[in-house]
C-alpha cells in the first residue's frame, strides 16, 4: 500500500503530488500561496506578473454563471520586480514555485524570464492567453508562428523549465502547442478560460466592465478536456490540465487524457483550500483499487483505446 | 453550484437617507438576510461595483451606508428612491455573538455595522456599551438610533470635541478598557484606531473581533486582491479575532495591498 506514490515529474520539475493552483487564482501573495502548498499542492502558480504594476479592470470583475463563473480581473499585478520578494519567500521555505508571467514585446518577455529565473523559481509559465487584455496587447496564442518565437526567445533566456500556456479560444489549438513544442517549452498548460459575457436584463448591460470574460468551473471542463487529448496526440512534451478541475474524478479524467498533473482554480470558491487535500486522497484511493503505483502509469491511458 | 446569494440581482432604492453632510445610507428592497459584519457587493453599473457592509436589516428592507469619497461612493450617494442597484451577496463570515460584556468601537461608517450587531445583542438580552467615534458632532453616524437602542450605553467622542467627549476614539476606548471589566471588544473603524485598541485588549488578554477592510475585487476568495497575511478579507473575514489578527500583525494597522498587489503603508 505504502508503495503508492503522488510524485509526478514535470519536465524535470519533481512535484510531490499533482496539482497546482491555476494562475490568477491566489497567486497575490506568498502567504496566500504558502496556504494552498499546505493543502497539499505539489508546487504554487503565481498571478500572472508583467513588466510593469496593473491594477487591472474596474469591477465587475468576476460572475457567477451557470456551472461555473466569468472573469476579467484584466491581470492586476505587482509587476515582475514587484514580486521578487514574495517568491524568495516561498523559496526560502522550500515551496517549489512556477512564475506565471506575461508580455507585449519579445524584450518584455525575454527580461521577465531572466528576472524570475534569477528570483530562484522552479519554473515559467508563460500566459500567451489570457482574453481579458486582447485589445490592448492583442491575443499571442492564436498565432503559431509568434507563439513559436516568443517561447524560442524565453529559451533562450532561461534554463528554467518553461510552461506555454494555451488559449482554447482558436481554431487549433495542436497547432498553436506544436509551434511552443518546436520553440523548445518543455511542457503545455491546456488550457486558459474560455471567453464568453453575461449580460443583465434588469440594467439591459453587460455585466463585466470589460464586457467580455473568461469562463470558469465545470462548464469549462469538457473544452479543457478535448484539448488535452488533442495535444497529447501530437505533441510529446508532458501537458498540465487546467479547466474545471474540481475532483479527484476530475483530475483522473484529465490525466487519463495525457495530463501529467492539473491546475485547480474555480473549485476553491466552492471547496476551499481543502480541494487540493481532497484531490490527492481520492487519488490515492483510486490508483489503490485499480493497483497503480505511479501517476505516470495512468498518464494518457485513455489513448490506448 | 452557486447559491443565490452570488448571483446579481436588482434591489430598488425605497429610501434615501443623508446620515450627516457626507455619509448617506441608501435603503433598498431586498429579501436577503445577512448577519452583522457581512457585506454586500453594490454595483452601480457603468460605474463600479465595491463591497459595503450592511448598515440595517428590516423585513426585506436592507441598507448600507456610504461616505461619498470616491467616484463610485458619490454615485451612490447621488441615487434617489426607486432607482436601481445591482446587488450581490451576503458574503463574508460576520460577527460573532459572545461575551455578556461586550464593548463595541466603531468610528466614523464603522458605526454602520456595529449598530446592526448592537441591535441583534440587545434582542439576545446582552447589553453592549458603545463607543462612536467621529471627526465632529455633526459626522456621528446614527446617533439617535443608538442613543434610542443604549440609553447612556452609547458614548460619543469626536476628535474636535464638539459633542461628547473630546479625542480619538482609540484614546477612550482604552480608557475605558481599564475602568471596564468588558469581556469582548468589537471594532470596525479606521485600521489605526482598531490596531492600538487590539494591542490595549491584548495586553489585557480580552477577545477582539474586528472588521478589516482590503481591496475586494472578485468576493469569490479566488482572486486573492484582498489578502492580509494568510488570509482573504472577503471570505475567510471581513471579521477578524484575535486569533487571526495575532497572525497578520506585520500588516494589520501597518501595510495593505493597493490594486496591483504591491504593499504600500496604512494610512488610516
Amino acid at each position: 500500500m505504502s508503495k503508492i506514490s503522488l510524485a509526478v515529474e514535470v519536465a524535470g520539475l519533481e512535484l510531490r503530488s499533482p496539482t497546482m493552483n491555476a494562475s490568477g487564482v491566489l497567486g497575490m501573495s506568498a502567504h496566500l500561496l504558502r496556504r494552498v502548498y499546505e493543502a497539499g499542492a505539489g508546487a504554487v502558480v503565481t498571478k500572472s506578473l508583467g513588466p510593469e504594476p496593473r491594477a487591472g479592470h474596474p469591477n465587475p470583475t468576476m460572475v457567477a454563471v451557470e456551472g461555473g463563473f466569468l472573469n476579467a480581473l484584466g491581470l492586476p499585478n505587482p509587476g515582475v520586480d514587484g514580486f521578487i520578494d514574495e517568491i524568495k519567500e516561498l523559496k526560502g521555505e522550500g515551496i517549489p514555485v512556477v512564475a506565471s508571467f506575461f508580455g507585449s514585446s519579445v524584450m518584455d518577455f525575454e527580461r521577465s524570464a531572466r528576472v524570475l529565473s534569477e528570483a530562484g523559481v522552479d519554473a515559467l509559465e508563460i500566459n500567451f492567453s489570457c482574453p481579458n487584455v486582447e485589445e490592448e496587447m492583442g491575443m499571442l496564442a492564436s498565432d503559431a508562428a509568434t507563439v513559436e518565437r516568443v517561447t524560442a526567445a524565453i529559451r533562450g533566456a532561461t534554463d528554467n523549465p518553461i510552461f506555454v500556456k494555451l488559449s482554447p479560444n482558436v481554431t487549433d489549438i495542436v497547432e498553436i502547442a506544436r509551434a511552443a513544442e518546436n520553440g523548445g517549452a518543455d511542457a503545455i498548460t491546456a488550457g486558459n478560460t474560455l471567453k464568453g459575457m453575461a449580460v443583465d436584463i434588469d440594467f439591459r448591460r453587460p455585466v463585466l466592465a470589460n464586457v467580455t470574460g473568461g469562463l470558469s468551473g465545470p462548464a469549462l471542463k469538457p473544452v479543457a478536456l478535448r484539448c488535452v487529448w488533442e495535444i497529447a496526440e501530437s505533441v510529446h512534451i508532458p501537458i498540465i490540465g487546467c479547466g474545471g478541475v474540481s475532483t479527484w474524478r476530475d483530475a483522473v479524467e484529465f490525466i487519463l487524457c495525457g495530463a501529467s498533473a492539473v491546475e485547480v482554480g474555480t473549485a476553491i470558491r466552492t471547496h476551499g483550500f481543502e480541494v487540493f487535500r481532497d484531490i490527492n486522497k481520492g487519488l490515492t484511493s483510486f490508483m489503490e483499487k485499480n493497483r497503480f503505483k505511479s501517476i505516470e502509469e495512468v498518464v494518457g491511458l485513455a489513448h490506448r483505446r | 453550484m452557486h447559491t443565490g446569494a452570488d448571483e446579481t440581482r436588482a434591489a430598488t432604492i425605497t429610501r434615501v437617507v443623508k446620515e450627516t453632510p457626507d455619509i448617506t445610507t441608501l435603503y433598498f428592497r431586498d429579501e436577503r438576510e445577512a448577519i452583522p459584519g457581512q457585506y454586500f457587493m453594490i454595483w452601480v453599473p457603468g460605474v463600479d461595483e465595491v463591497p459595503m457592509s450592511i448598515s440595517s436589516m428590516n423585513d426585506g428592507e436592507n441598507s448600507v451606508s456610504v461616505r461619498a469619497v470616491g467616484e463610485t461612493t458619490r454615485a451612490l450617494a447621488e441615487l434617489r428612491t426607486g432607482e436601481r442597484i445591482g446587488v450581490r451577496g451576503p458574503f463574508g463570515n460576520g460577527f460573532r455573538v459572545e461575551g455578556s460584556r461586550p464593548l463595541l468601537v466603531g468610528g466614523g461608517t464603522g458605526i454602520a455595522t456595529l449598530a446592526v450587531l448592537a441591535e441583534k445583542m440587545v434582542s439576545a438580552g446582552i447589553r453592549p456599551t458603545f463607543l462612536a467615534g467621529a471627526r465632529s458632532g455633526n459626522q456621528v453616524l446614527f446617533r439617535d438610533r443608538l442613543g434610542k437602542l443604549l440609553g447612556d450605553r452609547l458614548i460619543v467622542s469626536t476628535d474636535d470635541g464638539s459633542y461628547g467627549l473630546r479625542g480619538l476614539a482609540s484614546v477612550h476606548a482604552s480608557e475605558m478598557m481599564k475602568a471596564n471589566s468588558f469581556d469582548h471588544i468589537y471594532l470596525c473603524g479606521p485600521e489605526l484606531m482598531m490596531a492600538k485598541v487590539f494591542e490595549v485588549a491584548e495586553a489585557k488578554r480580552v477577545p477582539v473581533q474586528a472588521s478589516l477592510e482590503r481591496y475586494i475585487k472578485c468576493s469569490f476568495g479566488l482572486c486573492g486582491s484582498c489578502a492580509i497575511g494568510p488570509y482573504r478579507v472577503c471570505k475567510d473575514g471581513p471579521v477578524f479575532d484575535s486569533e487571526m489578527l495575532r497572525k497578520v500583525k506585520g500588516e494589520f494597522g501597518l501595510r495593505r495591498m493597493d490594486q496591483a498587489g504591491r504593499m504600500i503603508r496604512a494610512d488610516h
